[in-house]
């Protein structure tokens, strides 16, 4: 009798796990799929390479794509370099100590923080303070600061995988620490920063808040020429045209989501192309 | 020769310490520079009567600027969310973990990973265009756009957080614990009730702080789905206007130098604090979780 019993709660348990699975899965569909299906329609040539109209009522969303990929090549090329060689230092060099303790626990808190508030601390620091005033610099660093802790805790992951017996040949033959790194460590890791890269574009991508002082602007005729111009960012916009301008015809809102979901996703799905490549050939 | 490139290496390694420093530097700053702009409120308003201050009028003369109903509306739209999240990413956390055959963990896997990746303001583009007209039709409200409308999106925000941390949290569970019960009899099922919960339980109460890290400094979606009235609510089913909202939707308003804007840095002052607070005691429990 109690075997039978067990089984039967067994089942039961594992359907209530699976009921919370769905719940939380089928959404995530069904969200993408809307996006898909209503934005899919609204491409065109002229909505994606036009400037806006008519109070963005009518014509396209070119400067906007063009200020979001502003924003990412700069905040990626400020942040890159340095959560790279955060990482290399926590992973290669760092002892078990109160330092790195410190480093470890500021990255975390720094993951952690509101994304207003990067906007506030970014308005703060490079809008009044340096006088860089609300422009793609302001923008970019604030972002770049944000999209930090993703950079290094992949590349941290990506290095620690290389195998240690690879630093230790390269030590025996005489090589010093940073030839090792250089030479034997970072190469290997190379896939894994790449993962990291990728996905920290879409995050920059996909940001409104910390752009809001920073960069944001509701509209510009024309598109930005340097890095001290404001700029127009595809998730501002689309705030813009659901919470703040009314009548905007549906297919303009849809189909601004559907290119903000599809450059973040390409990048996911890029992203861990290149991971499961990885990992197949190790 | 041989004295260049050590040079050179020296550069490199300082080079690259710095670079390891630089998160504790920009922590610092933020919190430097939050103060820089928001310490300045103390001078127009008391601590207790802006933290405890039960009236938002930020542009009536003179200002009357606590921030009391908006953390009342940041903690119900929090505690809504919460309610939903952790139950929900707890279970699915062990079905994909523990139960899920391994293709289907794949695909779920990145459903998940799908989820963390869709940026907020397209979530609450989707609660504005359905969920939002479905609530007032559904449940009979004046407005959509309510506190409940806020917890749905963000549970919804903070459920990729919950599920894979949780995930690691029951994979990290010594397999021993598990085949040992399994041994004894016990059904797949009791064996992660009795046992293997317990072993993961730091680190699920780890994943459950950070999504609520994640739910109390979410921004967008949140001013997007509320309603933003800067009022005590009453309930989970009036509009409402959280802490982050209220810098998003006024900073661009607020005139650089008055006590509104001092103000609204000193909201950021204390969402940094919080979210230090939260992310302090979640990393000491997943520490402690690892020590074991």
């Amino acid at each position: 009798m109690k075997p039978r019993n067990e089984g039967l709660r067994q089942k039961l348990g594992f359907g209530v796990l699976l009921l919370a699975t769905l719940i939380v899965v089928i959404p995530v569909l069904g969200i993408v799929g809307l996006i898909i299906a209503k934005g899919w329609g609204a491409l065109s040539w002229s909505f994606l390479f036009s400037m806006p109209r008519d109070g963005m009522r009518a014509g396209g969303i070119w400067p906007a794509i063009v200020g979001t990929f502003y924003l990412v090549f700069v905040s990626i090329a400020f942040a890159l370099p340095i959560g790279v060689a955060a990482a290399i230092y926590l992973n290669e060099y760092a002892k078990d100590n109160g330092l790195t303790r410190a480093i470890n626990l500021a990255i975390i808190n720094l993951a952690g923080v509101s994304s207003v508030v990067f906007g506030l601390f970014g308005l703060s620091l490079f809008v009044i303070f340096l006088r860089f005033g609300v422009s793609i610099i302001s923008g970019a660093l604030t972002l770049g600061i944000m999209t930090l802790p993703v950079i290094i805790t992949t590349t941290r992951e990506a290095l620690r995988a290389v195998p240690k017996s690879y630093r230790e040949v390269s030590f025996s033959l005489g090589a010093s620490h940073w030839q090792t790194v250089r030479h034997s460590v970072l190469p290997h890791a190379l896939p894994g920063i790449l993962t990291g890269a990728i996905l920290s574009i879409g995050r920059v991508a996909g940001e409104t808040a910390p752009i809001l002082f920073t960069v944001a602007a509701f509209y510009l005729p024309n598109l930005p020429t340097s890095l001290s111009d404001q700029a127009m960012a595809l998730p501002y916009h689309l705030y813009v045209i659901t919470s703040q301008i009314p009548g905007i015809p549906e297919g303009f809102r849809f189909g601004t989501a559907f290119v903000l979901i599809a450059l973040v996703l390409i990048m996911n799905v890029s992203a861990s192309i290149i991971r499961s490549r990885y990992r197949k050939k190790k | 020769m041989k004295n260049l490139r050590r040079a050179k290496e020296f550069v490199i390694e300082k080079l690259i310490l710095l670079c390891g420093l630089a998160s504790i530097l920009f922590v610092v700053l933020i919190f430097v520079f939050l103060l820089r702009e928001g310490v300045s409120i103390l001078k127009t308003t008391g601590i207790l009567s802006f933290l405890g201050g039960r009236f938002w009028y930020p542009i009536s003369s003179p200002p009357r600027l606590g921030i009391l109903p908006l953390i009342l509306g940041s903690l119900l739209v929090t505690a809504g969310a919460v309610v939903m999240a952790v139950p929900l990413g707890i279970g699915a956390a062990f079905y994909i973990a523990e139960v899920a055959p391994k293709r289907l963990r794949t695909i779920l896997k990145s459903c998940v990973e799908i989820l963390a990746a869709i940026p907020s303001v397209v979530l609450g583009f989707v609660g504005i265009t359905v969920l939002v007209p479905f609530l007032k039709n559904f449940l009979h409200l004046p407005t959509g756009l309510t506190a409940f409308a806020g917890s749905l999106m963000l549970a919804f925000m903070a459920l990729p957080t919950i599920i894979s941390i949780s995930e690691d949290a029951i994979n990290a569970v010594p397999r021993e614990y598990k085949d040992g019960a399994l041994a004894l009899g016990a059904t797949h099922w009791q064996a992660l009730r009795r046992v293997v919960i317990h072993g993961a339980l730091p680190g699920i109460i780890a994943a459950a702080m950070l999504g609520i890290g994640r739910v109390f400094g979410e921004t967008m979606a949140v001013m997007m789905v509320t309603g933003n009235a800067a009022v005590i609510p009453h309930s989970l089913f009036e509009p409402v206007r959280t802490l982050t909202a209220t810098i998003a939707a006024e900073m661009g308003e607020a005139a650089k130098g008055s006590p509104h804007y001092f103000a609204l840095f000193a909201i950021g002052i204390v969402l940094f604090l919080i979210s230090f607070a939260i992310n302090l005691t979640a990393d000491l429990l997943l520490n402690r979780g690892k020590k074991k």
